[in-house]
This record gives C-alpha cells, sequence and structure tokens, in this order.
C-alpha cells in the first residue's frame, strides 16, 4: 500500500476542493473556503472524453527530443512529411500533433496539462477488457460491473449527461446520469463503416454495394458539412450551461484502432477531437474557468510502426487535463525514455503512471469526496498518488 | 455450412446459440411442425373492431378535410385526428405482439411458415379500407390454417374481409344478379385473377383470361359491407347466375361453387409446383433446385395441399439441407427480428422499428403490390439499403453494448460457420459496441 492517500499527500494535492466541499472538514474547510470562492462546488464542471480504440499517444504527443524517437518514428514521419504540418512544441522533449491547434493554444495559456506515459493498470492488449477496467475502476477487468462516475456522483448532487445513446459503464452505479444523441443521428462512425468494407471484402455482392453507398455517403458528407463530434462537444456545454443542468458530461469518439494508415487516420481524427474541445469551450463560455475535461483512452500503441504504416495495441498513451483552472502549460511524465530496453516488452512505451491518479482527484475537487469515500467506494484498491492539477 | 447453422438462421430468425440444434436439426426443425406455439392474439382487435375503427377515422379526416378545404398540406392537416391515433396505436399494438412473438417463440421455423404465408396471401394498408385490417388478417386467417390445409387457406384468405376489400371483390357484382340489372355495376376481376396468378397456379399456370372471368363470377356474391359487422358473406343478390366454367370445369351457381374451385386449384399441377417453388424459394436459396421444388410439389399434388405434409417432404430433403446453396439476403424485417433474437433482446420501440424497417426498404403491413414482398437477393440488396442496415446496426449496438458479448455470441451462433475473416475483425474491434455492430453488419448475419 503506498501513500496514495496519506494526509499530508492528500491535502497537498486535493487543495480546496477536498476541504470546501466535504461536509464536516472542519477548520479546513474555513482555511480553504476563500479562494474557491470564483469555482465553489456548485460551480464546476467535469467532462470526461473517452477515445475508444486506443489513441497513440506517441502520434498525439510525440517525443520529438527522445533520442530513440527518430529510430521508432523518424522514417515513418519523414514518408508522411510532405502531408503533415511539423510537430507544435511543447518543451525540449514534447510536441503535440500539428492538428491539435486548440490544444496547443490552451497548453501555451497554461490551461492544458499533457500527462505521458500513462494507462490504467491493464497490462494486456484486448479493447474490450481495457475499456471495462478503465470505465469500471477496478482492479482487474469485470472485477466491477458498475463505473467510477457513476459511483461517485451517487454520492453527489449533481447529474451527469453522457453524449451516447447507451448509458457508458463509467456513468453506471447511480442514477444521477442520463444520456443523450440528437435525433438524426451525429453522423457515421467511420471508422466502423471502414472495418464493414474490409469486412465484405470477400463478399462481392456486399462489398460493391458497400462501396458504392460510401461514395455517396462521402458526397453527401461534402454537401452538409458539420462535424459530428463538434456538434455533440457543443451539446455537452450548453447542457452543463444550464443553471439546474448537469455538472458533468461524458463523450466519446471511437475510431483510434489505427492499425494501417494511421497518419492521415490520426491527422483527420485528431483534427475532429480539436475542433470539438474547442466548440465545448465555446459552448461553455464563462464556465471554462472553472471546467475541468479529462480525455483518456484505453491503452496506447506500439511505440514502432507495424508492417501497415499503422501501430498495434499497446500500453502506454497519454490523457490530456484542460480547463480554465488548471495548473497547464505542461507534460507531466516520468519519462521512461523510447530506447528497445526501456520499453515494455521491447514494444509499448511503458506506462510509469496510473492514470487513476489523474482520474481520483478529478473526481475529489467535482465532488468534494472524502479520501475515505474514494478509497471504499469510487477506487477500491487504489493505491499511487494523485497529481497536481489545478492552480488554486 | 452445417446443418444446425441451417436450421437457425437459414430456416429460423437465428438462435442465439446451436448448442440444442447441435445434436439433430433435423428433428429441431420437424418438432416445430408438430406443435407450433400459438400466437397469442388475446386483447388484439377483431376484424370487426378493425372496419369499425376504420370507418371513424375515414369519417374523422373527412371531417378535418372540410373544416380546413384551403390547407389539405399543412401542419394543421398533417396532424393527427384523434381517431388516426388510435388507429396508429392498435396496429402498432398488434405488430409489436407479432415481432415479439417471432423474437421469442420456441418454434421459429413455424413461425417463418406462417409469415411466408402471410406474404404469399397479401394485403396490404396501402388502401384506405385496410387501414387497420392487416394484423387481423394474419391472425384470423393465415395462423388458423397454416399447418392445416392448402384448401382451407386459400379459403379463408380469399373471403377474409381483409382480402375482399384489398382487391375489390367485395364491390364486384354479378352483372346479371339482382342488384347488376338495377345498378347497372358489373364484375371486378382483383381478387379472380390474384387468386390464380398469385395465389395458386402462377402467372404461367395454364388459366385464360376467360378463366379469370369466370373465377370472377363464381367470387360474385361474397362480400363485406364497410360500414357492416365486418364479417364476410354470401350475398345471394350479387351472385352471377347461372353456371361457370374455370379451366375444363363446370360449376354450379350458388356459393358452393367457390369450395369446389379452391379444391380444384388446389389439385391443380400447376398450384403444387407454383407453391414449391416458392416455398423452395424462401426457405432454401434464391434460385430452387428443381429435384427439391418437384419432391414438395409431388407432395402437395398427391396429399392435396396437407402443409404439414408439404413441409415435411421439405425439411425432410436431403437438398433442402445441402450446405453449399447460395444464402439468401434477409429481408429488412428478418434481419432486425432475428437481430433481437439472437441477442435475446425485446423490441422496446416499435415505432422506431418500424421507422427503422422502412429505411431499408420495407414498409411495414404496406407492400406495394398484391405479389407481395419480393424474396431474392437483389430486390434488398442496394447500396442505400445496406448502408441503412450498417447504420441501424451501428446505433442498435451502441444502445446494447452491454448485453452481449459480440466475440462470444458468435461462435455460440454459428460454431465453425463463422467465417475468420469475420471473427478476425470482430474480435478487433475497437469496442464492445462496435464488435456487436460488426457482428449484425456481417456477411453470416446479413444473409441466411
Amino acid at each position: 500500500m503506498s501513500t496514495f492517500f496519506s494526509r499530508r499527500d492528500s491535502l497537498r494535492w486535493l487543495g480546496a476542493a477536498a476541504a470546501t466541499a466535504t461536509l464536516g472538514a472542519g477548520p479546513a474547510r474555513l482555511a480553504f473556503a476563500a479562494p474557491s470562492l470564483a469555482g465553489g462546488a456548485d460551480e464546476r464542471r467535469l467532462v470526461v472524453v473517452m477515445l475508444r480504440g486506443a489513441l497513440d499517444g506517441l502520434a498525439a504527443v510525440p517525443a520529438v527530443g527522445d533520442p530513440g524517437w527518430a529510430t521508432l518514428r523518424g522514417q515513418a514521419d519523414a514518408d508522411a512529411a510532405a502531408n503533415v504540418a511539423a510537430p507544435l512544441p511543447l518543451d525540449a522533449t514534447f510536441a503535440l500533433h500539428p492538428a491539435l491547434t486548440s490544444l496547443h493554444q490552451w497548453f501555451m495559456q497554461k490551461e492544458l496539462l499533457v500527462v505521458h506515459a500513462t494507462a490504467s493498470g491493464y497490462r494486456e492488449r484486448s479493447h474490450f477488457d481495457a475499456q471495462q477496467m478503465l470505465e469500471s475502476g477496478g482492479e482487474r477487468p469485470y472485477a466491477l460491473t458498475t463505473g467510477w462516475l457513476g459511483r461517485a456522483l451517487q454520492a453527489s448532487r449533481q447529474s451527469a449527461m453522457a453524449m451516447t445513446a447507451s448509458m457508458p459503464l463509467a456513468l453506471r452505479g447511480g442514477d444521477a446520469s442520463s444520456t443523450w444523441t440528437p435525433s438524426r443521428g451525429a453522423g457515421n462512425d467511420q471508422d466502423l463503416l471502414a472495418r464493414v468494407a474490409q469486412m465484405y471484402s470477400g463478399d462481392a455482392a456486399l462489398h460493391t454495394a458497400f462501396t458504392h453507398a460510401m461514395g455517396q455517403q462521402d458526397m453527401a458528407k461534402g454537401a452538409k458539412g458539420g462535424p459530428g463530434f463538434a456538434s455533440l462537444t457543443k451539446q455537452a456545454g450548453v447542457f452543463l450551461s444550464e443553471a439546474k443542468g448537469p455538472r458533468v458530461a461524458w463523450l466519446e469518439v471511437g475510431g483510434w484502432d489505427t492499425h494501417n494508415a494511421q497518419t492521415g487516420r490520426l491527422q483527420r481524427l485528431l483534427g475532429e477531437l480539436d475542433l470539438g474541445l474547442a466548440a465545448l469551450r465555446a459552448a461553455l463560455g464563462e464556465h471554462w474557468a472553472h471546467t475541468t475535461v479529462l480525455v483518456m483512452t484505453e491503452f496506447g500503441r506500439t511505440a514502432a510502426y507495424n508492417g501497415t504504416n499503422g501501430t498495434d495495441h499497446g500500453t502506454g498513451s497519454v490523457a490530456f487535463v484542460a480547463g480554465g483552472d488548471v495548473a497547464g502549460g505542461r507534460v507531466h511524465t516520468d519519462w521512461p525514455g523510447l530506447s528497445r530496453a526501456s520499453l515494455l516488452d521491447g514494444r509499448d512505451l511503458k506506462p510509469t503512471l496510473d492514470i487513476r491518479a489523474v482520474l481520483a482527484p478529478s473526481l475529489q475537487r467535482q465532488f468534494g469526496l472524502s479520501t475515505a469515500a474514494l478509497q471504499s467506494s469510487v477506487f477500491p484498491g487504489l493505491t499511487g498518488r494523485g497529481l497536481d492539477v489545478w492552480r488554486s | 455450412m452445417q446443418a444446425a447453422t441451417i436450421a437457425s438462421h437459414r430456416f429460423g430468425f437465428s438462435e442465439t446459440s446451436l448448442r440444442a440444434i447441435q445434436a439433430d436439426p433435423r428433428a429441431w426443425v420437424h418438432n416445430q411442425f408438430k406443435q407450433p406455439v400459438a400466437f397469442d392474439s388475446s386483447g388484439l382487435i377483431d376484424s370487426a373492431q378493425a372496419m369499425a375503427l376504420t370507418r371513424d377515422v375515414l369519417k374523422a379526416d373527412k371531417a378535418a378535410t372540410s373544416a380546413t378545404p384551403a390547407a389539405p398540406v399543412s401542419g394543421a392537416a398533417n396532424a393527427l385526428t384523434p381517431s388516426r391515433k388510435t388507429l396508429r396505436e392498435t396496429n402498432l399494438r398488434a405488430l409489436e405482439r407479432r415481432w415479439q412473438h417471432t423474437i421469442a417463440t420456441p418454434t421459429p421455423v413455424a413461425e417463418r411458415w406462417v409469415q411466408f404465408w402471410t406474404n404469399h396471401f397479401t394485403v396490404a394498408a396501402t388502401k384506405a379500407t385496410l387501414a387497420a385490417l392487416v394484423w387481423p388478417f394474419e391472425y384470423e386467417a393465415i395462423r388458423p390454417h397454416a399447418f392445416g390445409n392448402f384448401k382451407d387457406l386459400v379459403r379463408a384468405t380469399t373471403l377474409h374481409p381483409a382480402m375482399l376489400l384489398y382487391l375489390d371483390n367485395a364491390q364486384s357484382i354479378g352483372p346479371d344478379s339482382k342488384a347488376g340489372k338495377r345498378r347497372d355495376k358489373g364484375l371486378n376481376e382483383n381478387l379472380a385473377r390474384e387468386l390464380l396468378e398469385l395465389h395458386t397456379l402462377g402467372v404461367h399456370g395454364g388459366y385464360t383470361q376467360e378463366d379469370v372471368t369466370q373465377t370472377a363470377k363464381i367470387l360474385t356474391g361474397w362480400t363485406v359491407r364497410p360500414d357492416g359487422d365486418g364479417n364476410a358473406s354470401f350475398v345471394e343478390n350479387l351472385h352471377q347466375p347461372g353456371s361457370k366454367r374455370v379451366l375444363g370445369k363446370t360449376y354450379r351457381e350458388g356459393d358452393s361453387a367457390l369450395g369446389h374451385l379452391l379444391t380444384d386449384l388446389t389439385r391443380h399441377p400447376s398450384c403444387a409446383k407454383f407453391v414449391a417453388t416458392k416455398l423452395v424459394r424462401h426457405f432454401v436459396t434464391d434460385e430452387p433446385p428443381a429435384a427439391l421444388v418437384e419432391a414438395v410439389a409431388a407432395r402437395f399434388h398427391s396429399t392435396e395441399g396437407d402443409l404439414q405434409a408439404v413441409a415435411q417432404a421439405l425439411f425432410r430433403h436431403d437438398i433442402a439441407w445441402q450446405p453449399d446453396h447460395p444464402a439468401k439476403f434477409k429481408r429488412p424485417d428478418e434481419f432486425v427480428l432475428s437481430a433481437h433474437r439472437m441477442l435475446k433482446l425485446p423490441i422496446s420501440n416499435i415505432a422506431q422499428t418500424v421507422d427503422a424497417v422502412q429505411t431499408m426498404g420495407l414498409a411495414v403491413g404496406r407492400a406495394p403490390s398484391p405479389q407481395g414482398w419480393p424474396d431474392r437477393t437483389e430486390e434488398w440488396l442496394s447500396p442505400d439499403a445496406l448502408l441503412k442496415r450498417v447504420q441501424w446496426a451501428d446505433k442498435f449496438s451502441q444502445v446494447h453494448r452491454n448485453d452481449a458479448d459480440a466475440r462470444a455470441l458468435v461462435k455460440l451462433a454459428w460454431g465453425p460457420d463463422l467465417s475468420s475473416s469475420t471473427l478476425q475483425h470482430i474480435e478487433r474491434a475497437e469496442s464492445s459496441a462496435q464488435s456487436l455492430a460488426l457482428a449484425l453488419a456481417s456477411p453470416e448475419f446479413q444473409r441466411r
């Protein structure tokens, strides 16, 4: 058992949230009440964005300053250089994918914290199991059948809105959550359509029909415009801005399972993600000042490219924490390095930070959860220490 | 394709698991015909109520139209009258019962058999007078006779108010009948033609136009009054006097002629061949193997349309179980219902499900012609329809992603008949929702 929730640590990194919102916090509540008035618990917003399919953290936040970078990714990057702009520098080691222009701007404004080489405790490479474990917050897949966000909400007076057709596992475990999708759908899941097209390759009739349909769809899309994710994030921002609306929103983006043609796919997907997050911020307006946005994925991908210009299932990836009072402008990482010897199993970015060290303090700040409540019901069995995420 | 897969997916509506079938797939099918589980129509309206409801609807429509004559297509005119709302709810209720039965019945092959006949004897709500009659027709005329004798089935369908109205026999009058002479009205051949062409002999079944006309005359008198009690009856005053001659046989004037005609049509070799061809096309493959059609037709003929015997002839024949027939492409309703059945998920929103099936190209209860819905792949497999199916699979899987593990399910549902390519795509999906969507979009599930 480590010291994740030792009294000293929790005071240090939980800061005002634990003190202001925990009933009966005693003197600590008084002591920390003043600085948190502008963003008190009732004013806070939490947005969780789940990237299903496993985002390549090394593509989103390339470690261009790492000596191993050129060996692992340099060649393929050179191949793609003709079409892709240069990464946006963050610090001496890290840069941001060029499609993440809004995130880069936030980083410069110190409102984006990049967490690198992070993962859940899951060490195999099944999407399903990894997502189950990430969303449930259990010590292993299927150990828990409810989600950490749902359990945390249950103890609060807040409600959540999942911008999905069905209730995500993360929000299960209480009755404080709802779901919403546009009645006419948010557009097609391009990754699914691509997979279906590939699945039909052995069935001539289905393949022909579907290929035609995809072509027509592209035309229709061009005529209409309107990216799906951004419309969902915008709506989420509208919900969160309502006085009696939800204080927590859950969004999902799929398509990150880039086993082939990764460069182009990520260019598009990261661009959609960036646009969506920018739309969220715009819709939140003044509430951005006390909003925390968490972006996470179930695991990372192989450090080296595979044989089809993509990456296979890996382990360590990145997480983003953004918001008006986030202590951003930095990349938080205990960087494991990219030399072959430092890769997990000789292939994956080695995770050095349990992602719950990002999630747990966000929940405590949002819901004013006591450490005891957090450890007993939200993340049972959690060890390690949490991150300093906020400026105050 | 192994026999259990054929039984589950091709003959039935896609079981969750092949386990119960694998020991003896043929017995699994045969036993369903011995004791098909009955459809529970309790609480659903009968034909008389359906016709009364339809009268109310049409009356209210008329009133609404005359009240706002200047705005025929405005929002106000589009709004449902209270009786239209009742009509819609009534139809959805009956359809929901039907679909839940399809999803849950322990005898899915027998249910497919029933629905084959419903489509064979199509009636459709494309006609105003049929607005509430489509589903009563199935549970009043089709279901009681689908496992009995073909002649009784034809008689029940021909004389059901839905059919009499749909194919206009309710208005057909013998030109020389009392009513005909008085009103200067006459025959409507619609039902007679379809009885020969679509219900019994087939378009090349050997009948002539004169046979159609004569059949129409036999049918005169059989009617249902749209404003009546909802029961078909024989009205002497409408019946064409004199004997009639159809396909070389003479039928006496009167209400007994129809029974004799239907007996003879059932005995006609063309009827056996026509029905057998349609059955084999529906249950086995788009291009029916001649030997199987002949075997089924022979049994139909020798038993004079004993449908239990016909089913046996079909499902006991080795050709029906041959593993290499080109698979059929599921109809939209079959696709959606089999998804629910395979996942053991009841329909939670019947109106949405109806809409979904319609976007895939099948307007439920509103077949475009008395021919019913087509039964060949090319009629259903189009780019747009396929995309709509994949989109539905996507949405459905988002909602139900936690209800099933597609990876495990597909192995249970297809066993060794799942292609390694499909399995790989399902297993490599990036989420449980995506894997379920891929399973439902897969060639294995789109086809049967």
